[in-house]
């Protein structure tokens, strides 16, 4: 019987099975940001284990509060900042260069096909659209993978999900995975990793393969996995052009971590998406999913387009797109937080930001801000914002606040009128 | 670390998908410390009745769920807002990934029962306060209210279980790896 991608990454990591179904494996990747890992600095500092396993394999960003918001973040930050300049942590990310983690992180090439990689953030499962193999762990996870470089799982079973069709004008990853959720559930892939397959998923950028991989987590899958082929290759290409003598020779060696033929998966599903509508959440968890046709017209006081899961250049460049030549409507307000400062030096250079501010918005620092409420947009009670996040819990956006999780396209056009809205008409007017 | 204290008055929680933004907000998240979260226990949780600042809140040791249970964020402040309130048992339907996990790598239980288990234990708050109590060398949850009392058996897996003994997963890792 042939492996799984996931299978095929566990055993080549396996370090011990101290018990039977109990795997751990040796990590390729521990990601730190500021709000999981002071705890377990301030705990390997009390046991008198303030060390690290591999500086060079552990990288660090400010992000979800980012500047500091006040003497508590400002210490979070600190904390964070004074660890990786003590332990020679080169890559770590402070403020003007920082961005939001799964956003970052990829940009600068340290997510590669095979890998093992853990980060105190539920959302590390967006790095799986890179064939690897990357979970979200708590604290105390984080903690032994920082001291040791290991990380105990039980091995997971997969789903493949295979994508085909061609997807319509004005319909994107987000629309995939919130169709996808709503089909699962919010605990259908719990303790799974989901595979995706199809030519949908071979015609997605890596950025699209993100955004998909990224709400994995919100089906309670351990990490949603895409296939090394040649737009891995190319993505990442900067950053390996040394290591391989042609695009070619770097495919052949990723394609290790291609499942089998053959490969036992737990359940397959088959989606076509030819006739998939624009998606929208409602209520307060995200497979409460309609499309968006039939939610038009519902009030929205505030558009926030940003976040591991749609901040990315071409999330901006198709809501850049619908907001050419239009402006927010005045009952809205509309915020954007590009999610590296590479991406919002890109959009600075094709004038997207030039169009967002055009059109009324506020344009923010990279920074995980809003999505969870913690600053740069939290919602007041009663307030209702459409939103290219991942999240739709209660009081997620800030007490009270309710979330409609949504594409780039559907928030931009969502921020022109003041309701929520098919972006297609907007999107088909503008290209004419 | 040694194990820690399992079992108390239990907390009957009757909802599936209790999101960690529910247990506790992302705002309490800029605190450096476990104890600081204490005041923060579930102040989000969206169910009818529910008071966050109730004395049955306050007083619980064990809290009792349906299903997908600590949903959402990988922060462990969710199990830490409930050891420092001295809540070191969970029972139920079903966790979510890595809060099941956080909560064994913490020494504490997220202890899964079925459904008609758990519908038993939320039919006994019928005669009053239910009094929960912990075996977990035999794997079992015995639980009171009134005159009545039942007992359930429960599976942990091997390793899961040293965790608990041990006190959690650093003890364990760093005398291993």
């Amino acid at each position: 019987m042939g492996q799984t991608v996931a299978e095929k990454i566990f055993a080549a990591h396996l370090r011990d099975e101290p018990f039977p179904g109990t795997k751990v494996l040796d990590l390729d990747r521990v990601l730190c940001h500021e709000i999981t890992t002071p705890v377990a600095i301030a705990d390997l500092e009390w046991r008198g284990k303030d060390r690290v396993f591999d500086p060079g394999k552990i990288k660090a960003v400010i992000d979800h509060v980012t500047p500091s918001k006040d003497s508590k973040t400002a210490l979070q930050a600190k904390i964070l900042r004074d660890w990786a300049r003590r332990h020679d942590i080169r890559d770590f990310f402070d403020v003007g260069r920082n961005g939001v983690c799964h956003a970052i992180f990829p940009e600068k090439g340290y997510i590669r096909p095979g890998f093992t990689v853990i980060m105190g953030d539920s959302h590390t499962c967006t790095h799986g659209a890179f064939g690897a193999f990357a979970a979200g762990v708590g604290t105390t996870d984080l903690e032994v993978g920082i001291l040791k470089g290991v990380c105990a799982f039980r091995e997971p079973k997969t789903i493949r999900i295979d994508l085909v069709g061609n997807l319509p004008d004005g319909v994107y990853a987000k629309d995939v995975i919130l169709y996808v959720i709503g089909q699962l559930g919010v605990n259908g892939a719990t303790d799974r990793v989901i595979e995706f397959h199809g030519e949908v998923i071979e015609e997605m950028s890596m950025e699209s393969r993100m955004t998909l991989c990224n709400m994995a987590i919100e089906a309670g899958g351990t990490c949603g996995i895409c296939e090394p082929d040649m737009v891995t290759v190319d993505y990442l290409w900067p950053f390996i052009q040394d290591e391989f003598d042609s695009r070619e020779a770097a495919l052949a060696h990723y394609r290790q971590w291609c499942a089998d033929e053959d490969a036992d998966y737990e359940q397959v599903l088959r989606f076509d998406v030819s006739n998939l509508e624009p998606q929208v959440t409602y209520g307060y968890k995200p497979d409460c999913v309609k499309p968006v046709t039939e939610m038009a017209g519902q009030r929205v006081d505030q558009v926030y387009i940003g976040s591991c899961t749609n901040g990315r250049i071409e999330d901006l460049r198709v809501a850049a797109s619908i907001l050419k030549g239009r402006r927010l409507a005045d009952s809205v307000r509309g915020i954007v937080s590009p999610a590296t400062p590479q991406i919002f030096q890109q959009a600075l250079a094709e004038g997207i930001i030039d169009v967002f501010m055009a059109a009324g918005f506020c344009v923010t620092n990279p920074t995980c801000g809003a999505c969870l409420g913690m600053s740069n947009g939290v919602l007041a009670e009663g307030e209702v914002c459409a939103a290219t996040t991942n999240r739709n819990f209660n009081g997620r956006m800030g007490k009270g606040g309710m979330v409609h999780l949504m594409s780039p396209a559907t928030a931009a056009a969502c921020a022109v009128t003041g309701v929520i809205t098919d972006a297609r008409p907007m999107l088909a007017e503008s290209a004419a | 670390m040694t194990q820690k204290v399992f079992g108390g008055p239990a907390l009957l929680l009757d909802r599936s998908d209790i999101n960690t933004d529910e247990i506790i907000p992302a705002k309490y998240l800029t605190e450096v410390t476990k104890e600081a979260l204490k005041p923060y226990m579930l102040e989000d949780l969206k169910l009818d009745g529910f008071d966050p600042a109730s004395v049955s809140v306050k007083q619980a040791r064990v809290v009792v769920a349906r299903e997908n249970f600590g949903c959402g964020s990988s922060r462990e402040h969710a199990p830490w807002v409930f050891e420092v309130n001295g809540v070191h048992t969970i029972i139920a339907e079903s966790y979510a990934r890595i809060f099941r996990q956080n909560m064994f790598n913490c020494g504490m239980l997220a202890i899964e029962l079925p459904r008609p288990d758990i519908d038993a234990i939320f039919a006994l708050a019928d005669e009053g306060e239910v009094e929960v109590s912990v075996d977990v060398d035999a794997q079992t949850v015995t639980a009171k209210a009134g005159g009545s009392e039942r007992t359930f058996s429960f599976e942990i897996s091997p390793f899961d279980k040293a965790l608990v003994q041990a006190g959690g997963w650093v003890e364990f890792a760093d005398a291993r790896y």
